[in-house]
């Protein structure tokens, strides 16, 4: 019993209250989104758990028992079994193409009975285990080429695998450890790196080489204008801004070679889309139009609860897993939209103040990690709804329906409060 | 170690929440083209045609209706045709037909209704009702045509046909859409707004494939469509039936008025045209054949067509003459000194009862010279223009030169003749003189009239100096609405002690008179003046009008028959036959009857075209 009133008095109800309340206006959101007034089914009727806002409910009931599950686990486990976590889901993902079955068009599930897991999502938190616990070592160093080549093959092993399996988005999410990698001490280099390449890749993609080269130059010779003169004066200064601009030129013809020749035709087509949403406007462009127009069209105020009819009548796909954000942004309108975001910076920042205050390295590495995740799908997810990201499919987390999309987030976060509520007992390095 | 960079990650964060944020303001705020953009996704707005109003006669007899048809549409994805020669036998339809309506069909879309088949009747639908369980995917809604009773009165009626695009483009108040249905001539034209009613306009909301989803807002914003008014004309339709089958095998009109009321009883043109071909499905087809017809069936006589009132314009010419006390009923005149002869009579004392009797030109003439010539000053020429002045100015008190008013579109004024008319026929001011326009006196020359104006005059002269403006509807909507001006008499300006002379001898122009044997009923006191029409296009035109009974009259008639001859021949005993027929309910001079039903004056008109007369034709008369 006072073991219990211990773990009552330690975790961190902010979060938990955070994570109930995504949770349940995620379900009013998923109700919605299913919601036919000439169809209506009690949620007392067995025939509401075929439906996508009953499945939901059950997948909130199992989260439950995995949150339970979670805090009766010695919060030692997850340091110590990070390795065979980490090794048992890159055995999954290998398994995959051979065990798996095929849901919505991808290879990527397995099936016990009646529910189906995808791997990858909890990949995610396996992955986050191992690297916190690498990072954990004392002797890591993230400035060291070594250290970080480790920290890169962790990452990658399993995006590789996964990317082997056409789950790009789900791999593109491993970018977010870098978030984690940053904090932990990875030079900054590295992540202004990956933005500037983001940069590049995406100017290459809506801007001509001719522009590109243009500001190039504008914005070289803008430096060195409000340079100090000896820096003027110099040769190599010169010598250096053009080989700047051939390197980022050179940059930009690979990313257009790249698009054209390496990247297959639907991956492309999610980019093409974004720079003009009357490419394919019978697929992605008319998913991109139709999640516009649903958000759009909900105003300030919104339509109102259940009033929506964009998101209602099947306009938007994927309405209820990863076009949530449509129903939440037609009914709810700015203010509703304003709300979710504000709450999620808040959540986000909660993590971070929280991961800041552990003792242990580790579990900081992880709730960084987390925060990372958590980040990268909000990023990612809201902004393919407003036409800001490419058309990803990954999931809003703890507001998409999805079973295993989820559990992966319930567990990623709940284990991360499990450590918190431990912080006392673990020691500092 | 590195804590400040969880305050770089904080503020990275938070410049992509504002982005985001940003940018939902502009879709959700700023730019309401989203908010159009959602409305026509999921909301397709249904507009519902109401029935069109129906027309009743005066005996509360359903003259014009709606008949519901049944369009046939398919849904591709759901339609199943196990045998399809069955089904094109069922419809008889041809299978290439039902090949390349499929495929349009499935072109346009899997899962949204699309029309296969037009204008089912009634009876084809009960027919295949139950053999459409055997064809899923088909699916029948209902729209309504007009249908008409009789074939009788389509020219008066008119018809209802889809809008042209000309005045899809002019109308006033925007109201038409494209393929709508508008009156296009007669009183479906005339009435038009009372009988469309109003358009209802119902909001369904449909899903990403257009399958509908029930009502938007809870049918909170819909308008319910308001029937079109139902129109109670004064039409008797046995009577105008019975007219129409005695115009058979001749061009022409017939007008009959109630005097009392100015509601007119009948009104035939001939020839006529089967109104139900112009409300089917073949509507341009039959257009088509009839608007080239050379016997022009689609133009509404009575109130459109051009003849001269012949002699029964000395009833006016009389009436005038009286008015301005000119004339007495004692007045005399010879036949002597006379362009004009007199053709049937040969009577020592030639008084204007007797000329009305025998239709005497040469009293006329000199009646009309006289009309223009006393207590005038001047040369005969300033004499002249002052009588026809004083003259025209009575005359057009009958309606002559002016529109009635009746409730049809294409009503034409015809020509009344006055001072100004010969001043620019003449091209100059006292050009003219009696000598030139006395055809006037005998009702040819420059004077225009329709058969509805001389119905008219017959209603006038049977109440005594005033009538109430002819129309064919006397009341509209359930609510029974009644335009004022067909409720109020008005005066021509003529004494009523006057019109005694005159109808005494229409009495004897009938019993004793111009009309021949054909044209007396028995039992009936008919007061009528026969007419002979001059024209352009040959043998001249058979006029008559009249009212019965004498006193308290019933009935005020006008009848011309084209190229029939003189007036007594062909149009007064087709007058007596629908006279006798309205007041007794039943004719009992059946020789008469059939003699005129199957007399045809048409090989005479069927080499000629355009109704029109020349204007300044030197006329010859008879």
């Amino acid at each position: 019993m006072s073991n219990q009133n211990q773990l009552v008095s330690k975790v961190d109800w902010i979060t938990i209250s955070l994570y109930a309340l995504f949770v349940l206006a995620g379900w009013m959101n998923i109700y919605s989104a299913v919601y036919n007034p000439e169809t209506h089914i009690s949620i007392f009727d067995a025939a509401f758990y075929d439906s996508n806002a009953g499945k939901q409910l059950i997948w909130i009931g199992t989260s439950l028992i995995l949150i339970i599950c979670i805090f009766a686990i010695d919060f030692r486990f997850f340091e110590a079994f990070a390795p065979i976590i980490y090794a048992s889901f890159i055995g999954l993902l290998i398994l995959v193409p051979f065990l798996g079955v095929t849901v919505n068009g991808s290879h990527s599930w397995f099936k016990f009975g009646f529910i189906t897991i995808q791997p990858a999502e909890f990949a995610k938190t396996a992955t986050a285990l191992l690297l916190a616990k690498y990072i954990n070592e004392p002797q890591v160093n993230l400035s060291k080429w070594k250290n970080q080549w480790v920290a890169a093959a962790i990452i990658g092993l399993p995006m590789i695998l996964i990317i082997a399996s056409n789950e790009t988005g789900s791999a593109l999410v491993f970018a977010s450890f870098l978030i984690l990698l940053y904090r932990e001490g990875l030079p900054g280099e590295y992540p202004g790196l990956f933005i500037g390449s983001v940069t590049i890749f995406v100017s290459a993609l809506l801007l001509s080489p001719w522009t590109i080269l243009a500001s190039l130059i504008v914005i070289a010779g803008g430096i060195i204008g409000l340079s100090p003169i000896y820096i003027q004066r110099l040769k190599q200064t010169y010598i250096k801004a053009a080989l700047f601009i051939v390197g980022i030129m050179f940059m930009v013809f690979l990313v257009d070679f790249a698009v054209n020749k390496v990247l297959k035709e639907h991956q492309r087509n999610r980019i093409k889309v974004l720079i003009d949403p009357s490419f394919d406007p019978r697929g992605l462009g008319y998913q991109l139009t139709q999640s516009k127009i649903a958000i759009g069209s909900g105003g300030f105020w919104g339509k109102g609860y259940l009033q929506g009819t964009q998101t209602k009548f099947d306009f938007v796909p994927a309405q209820s897993s990863d076009f949530i954000f449509c129903t939440i942004g037609e009914e709810q309108g700015f203010f509703g939209v304003l709300v979710v975001i504000v709450l999620f910076m808040v959540f986000l920042w909660r993590l971070m103040y929280l991961a800041d205050q552990q003792r242990s390295r580790f579990a900081r590495a992880y709730g960084y990690g987390v925060v990372g995740i958590l980040f990268f799908h909000f990023l990612v997810n809201i902004g393919m709804t407003i036409g800001l990201m490419p058309i990803i499919g990954i999931p809003l987390p703890f507001f998409s329906y999805g079973g295993s999309s989820l559990w992966s987030f319930t567990i990623l976060l709940f284990i991360f409060l499990k450590l918190d509520s431990h912080r006392s007992d673990m020691l500092s390095r | 170690m590195f804590e400040g960079r969880r305050q770089i990650l904080l503020l990275f964060f938070i410049i992509i929440g504002l982005v985001f944020l940003g940018k939902l303001f502009f879709l959700q705020v700023i730019d309401d083209s989203y908010e159009k953009a959602a409305d026509n996704n999921a909301i397709r707005k249904i507009i519902q045609i109401p029935f069109r109003g129906e027309v009743y006669d005066r005996h509360h007899k359903l003259i014009v209706y709606n008949t519901p048809v049944y369009d046939l549409y398919i849904t591709p994805r759901k339609a199943h045709v196990r045998d399809t020669l069955q089904f094109c036998q069922l419809f008889g339809i041809t299978r290439s037909y039902f090949d390349s309506t499929c495929k349009q069909a499935r072109a346009y879309s899997r899962v949204k209704p699309f029309l296969f088949l037009k204008h089912l009747s009634k009876e084809d639908f009960a027919r295949v009702q139950d053999a459409m369980v055997d064809f899923p995917g088909f699916t029948f809604t209902t729209t309504a045509f007009r249908t008409y009773q009789s074939k009788a009165f389509s020219n008066a009626l008119g018809y209802v046909a889809e809008i042209n695009p000309n005045s899809l483009q002019n109308q006033k108040d925007d109201y038409y859409r494209q393929g709508d249905y508008v009156g296009v001539s007669g009183i479906e034209s005339f009435y038009e707004e009372d009988l469309r009613g109003q358009r209802g306009v119902k909001y369904r909301m449909v899903n990403s494939n257009g399958v509908e989803k029930g009502d938007f807002k809870e049918g909170r914003l819909d308008i319910q469509p308001i029937a079109g008014k139902n129109l109670y004309t004064g039409v008797d339709i046995r009577l105008q039936e019975y007219a129409d089958s005695l115009m058979q095998h001749k061009v022409g009109s017939v007008v009959a008025i109630e005097p009392s009321t100015g509601e007119i009883l009948t009104m035939v043109s001939a020839p006529s045209y089967d109104p139900s071909l112009l409300a089917g499905r073949n509507f341009s087809k039959y257009y088509r054949d009839l608007a080239l017809d050379p016997m022009k069936p689609l133009l509404n006589r009575p109130p459109s067509a051009y003849y001269r009132p012949g002699s029964t314009f000395k009833l006016i010419q009389a009436l005038v003459g009286l008015q301005l006390g000119i004339i007495t009923p004692a007045s005399v005149f010879t036949h002597a000194g006379a362009p004009v002869k007199c053709h049937s009579h040969n009577t020592s004392h030639n008084d204007l009862h007797n000329a009305i009797q025998w239709s005497c030109n040469p009293y006329f003439y000199h009646a009309f010279r006289k009309i223009l010539y006393e207590d005038t000053q001047g040369n005969t020429y300033e004499r002249s223009a002052q009588g026809l002045q004083r003259w025209s100015e009575l005359v057009a008190n009958f309606g002559f030169g002016r529109k009635l008013g009746v409730d049809l579109g294409n009503e034409k004024k015809g020509i009344l003749p006055n001072v100004e008319y010969y001043n620019r026929v003449y091209k100059g001011e006292n050009t003219w003189k009696f000598s030139n326009i006395y055809s006037l006196s005998i009702g040819e020359g420059e004077l225009v009239v329709n058969p509805l104006k001389m119905a008219n005059v017959a209603a006038i002269i049977a109440n005594r100096g005033w009538y109430i403006p002819p129309h064919l509807v006397k009341a509209i909507g359930d609510k029974k609405v009644v335009d004022p001006f067909y409720k109020t008499p008005v005066s021509v300006g003529i004494d009523a002690k006057h019109f005694g002379v005159v109808i005494e001898g229409m009495k004897d122009a009938v019993l004793h008179g111009t009309v021949g044997g054909d044209g007396k009923i028995p039992d009936i006191v008919m007061c009528g003046k026969t007419g002979t029409s001059q024209n352009a296009k040959g043998e001249d035109h058979s006029v008559f009008i009249a009212f019965a009974p004498k006193d308290n009259p019933k009935i005020a008639i006008a009848v011309f028959v084209e190229n029939a001859g003189f007036g007594g021949f062909a149009a007064a005993p087709i007058a007596s036959l629908i006279i006798e027929k309205y007041l007794k309910g039943k004719v009992d001079r059946k020789a008469v009857e059939e003699k005129f039903m199957n007399k045809s004056y048409l090989p005479n008109v069927l080499s000629v075209t355009g109704p029109r007369p020349q204007k300044t034709k030197k006329d010859t008369l008879k």
